[in-house]
């Protein structure tokens, strides 16, 4: 057994209010600047939706993730000679106009424009080229369902569905799904990689691109099957989502989930058995990808298992962390977190919980049923969203879907009963697998959710491996073709 | 006297400045060792000119090795005769020319009349790919010149003269002979080569043949 560590997010998607302020705060951080103004490190998709880049889940496309080959795991672009083969002209990868045109405004005008019979305007300018543009599409077009009557249907999760979603306004549902990178256990871009410019941390699984190492071969762009690795077209270097490791090594936690609004996002570690992972992404069945990434995790709370972790050179601190960590519990202990899209066989470790107010606007909306027993028979009912969410985080499997948002209803009802002193069927909370000491936990983690519960992040001693007194005042951003120094 | 200059001692100086600007560079500036994709922004010209370069090149370079590198008498042990090379030489060298200088103007033409390829370049994009249409056009042209097989036999003289340079005998004389457009070919040559190593051209010694060998994830420890 080789034990590593690794950090993983949750997002709560039933608390998600779709502002963009983790975008907002994750662009200010890391992408406003020329080259890479078009990149969303994180990005907030209404769904149904094609998303950003434009149906980045169409693999047929894109080729990104793997696949099995005789039973062998394999990159969907194909074997090394033939990407090395396609270095010349990647036919997979998305071009600027799948993500959009990056625009700016001629804002000058506004302030400079002589007296005029009409007000001045300021007119969208192309970052690329500097001509004045039409704006025909941009990072989140589709928000909450703009034009989700045509761009829905093209959504390949829909695709895939048996029955389409209905768009009429009456029936539509809608979800936010926030999306950054995955820091998958078996990535697909650091695979990709000719140059090996892409890395997994040892001691933390974030996933990283060398600058200095990356040759723009291209490929990791088009193998994520997230979409989340970009490539920056001034500096001809591919760019990715850093999981903000400054701040993790510090303690804190990402810039994404410090500033959310919702509380939706938790951070914290997992321990996994890199030994099994091969054979956990190679399973037959897609349907069996989130059980088999399941099993690899290990529990940190079994004696032998954390003195294992100590016996491999895991830090005190990082198994205690572990032992603690908000997601184990949502993602093992309760099973209320799911993958995202488990099928691309990356082992993804942002999870999700599914969102349930496609459920409940119905069930609670205006004229709807009004009892508490109604609420599984309308869970098993609303066929689409459930299919829907299926196809999003469980690879079609809509059992796992229900159960989880039959959970999260039981914790509703039971806690509404806490609250007005009514009697619950305790059936009801054996039926769902849970206790009502874990009921109450699960309200505790995800409707209270402190800093200090959301947030379990052991400081990774930076002390120890570099001469920080000699890097102060420094920044990375001094080297050749960079921005310059800070001051 | 100016031929001893230009083929005796200016190789020197081109090699000098290759290989030192490339250590220089590859030990300064590995944020901008890269190939420079433009595919990003744009995908449909590339597709046709940047295969049809490249793989055409890669025939070229080679046909380059059979003709200059390995001394004729290699091929006249192994039964080749002087017309069989010639007539393979020109029946491969050719097309492969004519590709890789098909693809080459295709990628010029995008580099400078594509609205966004030509706002993102750098000058030195831009004279990187005219100076290796040049060369290119002046060696196919060339080639081209030399069609007849009675002709011009660069393999008894430019080929002797680029051997015994690397093995630091340099023989000017043995150019006299060269036709003008062979001449032309090597001196654009040189500019090329001099510029090399502070162009993207340098991602050509970034070939990735490692990742052939290597595991698919990549772990690293913090240093």
């Amino acid at each position: 057994m080789k034990i590593k560590a690794q950090i993983g997010m949750v997002m709560n998607l039933d608390k998600c209010i779709g502002c963009h302020t983790c975008s907002v705060t994750c662009k200010n951080t890391w992408t406003n600047r020329s080259g890479a103004e078009y990149m969303y490190f994180n990005n907030v998709e209404t769904k149904p939706g094609i998303g950003y880049p434009k149906q980045w889940e169409d693999q047929d496309k894109y080729k990104g993730g793997w696949t099995l080959k005789k039973g062998k795991l394999e990159l969907k672009s194909g074997s090394k000679t033939n990407r090395l083969a396609g270095l010349f002209y990647n036919p997979n990868q998305p071009s600027i106009d799948d993500y959009y045109e990056p625009w700016n405004y001629d804002y000058e005008t506004l302030t400079n424009s002589p007296q005029k019979k009409h007000q001045p305007v300021a007119r969208p300018k192309s970052s690329l080229t500097g001509d004045f543009m039409n704006i025909e599409w941009g990072p989140n077009w589709e928000d909450d369902l703009a034009g989700g009557h045509i761009t829905g249907l093209e959504d390949p999760n829909v695709q895939k569905m048996e029955e389409s979603i209905k768009t009429e306004f009456d029936d539509v549902f809608m979800m936010y799904l926030p999306r950054i990178c995955e820091h998958c256990i078996n990535p697909a871009c650091v695979s990709s990689c000719p140059s090996g410019a892409m890395y997994k941390r040892e001691e933390d699984g974030i996933v990283l691109v060398d600058q200095n190492a990356c040759r723009s071969w291209r490929y990791c762009v088009s193998s994520c099957p997230y979409k989340k690795v970009y490539f920056n077209w001034q500096t001809n270097k591919a760019e990715k989502c850093t999981l903000c490791f400054p701040r993790l090594e510090a303690g804190l936690p990402t810039i994404c989930s410090e500033t959310c609004v919702g509380r939706i996002r938790y951070l914290g570690v997992m321990l996994y058995d890199a030994d099994k992972v091969e054979e956990a992404a190679s399973v037959e069945n897609e349907k069996d990808l989130y059980h088999s990434q399941l099993d690899v995790f290990l529990d940190p709370n079994d004696p032998e298992v954390a003195k294992l972790a100590k016996e491999q050179g895991i830090p005190a601190e990082w198994i205690e962390a572990a032992q603690q960590s908000p997601i184990y519990k949502m993602i093992i202990d309760w099973k209320i977190a799911l993958p995202l899209h488990p099928e691309y066989r990356t082992l993804p470790m942002v999870w999700y919980i599914p969102p349930l107010s496609p459920i409940m606007n119905l069930f609670e909306g205006k004229g709807s049923r009004q009892t508490a027993e109604d609420i599984f028979p309308a869970i098993d009912q609303m066929r689409i969203p459930i299919d829907y969410l299926a196809q999003l985080l469980t690879a079609g499997d809509t059992d796992h879907i229900r159960s989880t948002l039959k959970k999260m209803s039981v914790m509703r009802q039971y806690m509404r009963a806490v609250q007005t002193n009514k009697s619950i069927d305790p059936e009801l909370i054996s039926s769902v697998g849970l206790t009502e000491q874990q009921i109450e936990d699960m309200y505790r983690l995800l409707a209270i959710a402190k800093y200090d519960d959301r947030f379990v992040i052991p400081s990774s001693h930076r002390e120890e491996v570099s001469d920080l007194y000699a890097e102060q005042g420094s920044c990375g951003l001094s080297f050749s073709g960079g921005p310059g120094s800070c001051f | 006297m100016s031929g001893q200059i230009l083929w005796g001692i200016m190789p020197y100086i081109v090699l000098t400045i290759f290989i030192g600007g490339h250590i220089y560079r590859y030990q300064h500036d590995q944020f901008g060792w890269t190939a420079k994709s433009s595919e990003l922004l744009e995908k449909k010209k590339l597709a046709a000119g940047s295969t049809l370069f490249h793989w055409g090149l890669l025939c070229v370079v080679g046909g380059h090795v059979m003709g200059i590198l390995i001394p004729e008498g290699v091929y006249a042990s192994l039964g080749i005769s002087e017309h069989m090379y010639h007539k393979m030489a020109i029946g491969a060298g050719l097309p492969a020319g004519i590709a890789a200088c098909t693809g080459l103007v295709i990628l010029t033409y995008r580099r400078l009349f594509d609205k966004r390829i030509r706002k993102t370049s750098s000058p030195s994009d831009i004279l990187t790919l005219l100076l290796l249409l040049f060369m290119m056009l002046s060696g196919v042209a060339a080639t081209f010149l030399n069609i007849d097989s009675k002709g011009f036999d660069y393999r008894t003289t430019v080929g002797p003269w680029f051997r015994e340079i690397v093995l630091f005998r340099p023989d000017a004389s043995l150019m006299e002979s060269v036709p003008l457009w062979f001449k032309f070919h090597i001196v654009i040559g040189y500019v090329v080569f001099i510029l090399w190593p502070f162009t993207r051209l340098v991602h050509v010694f970034s070939l990735p043949l490692k990742y052939l060998t290597r595991s698919y994830v990549v772990y690293r420890k913090r240093s």
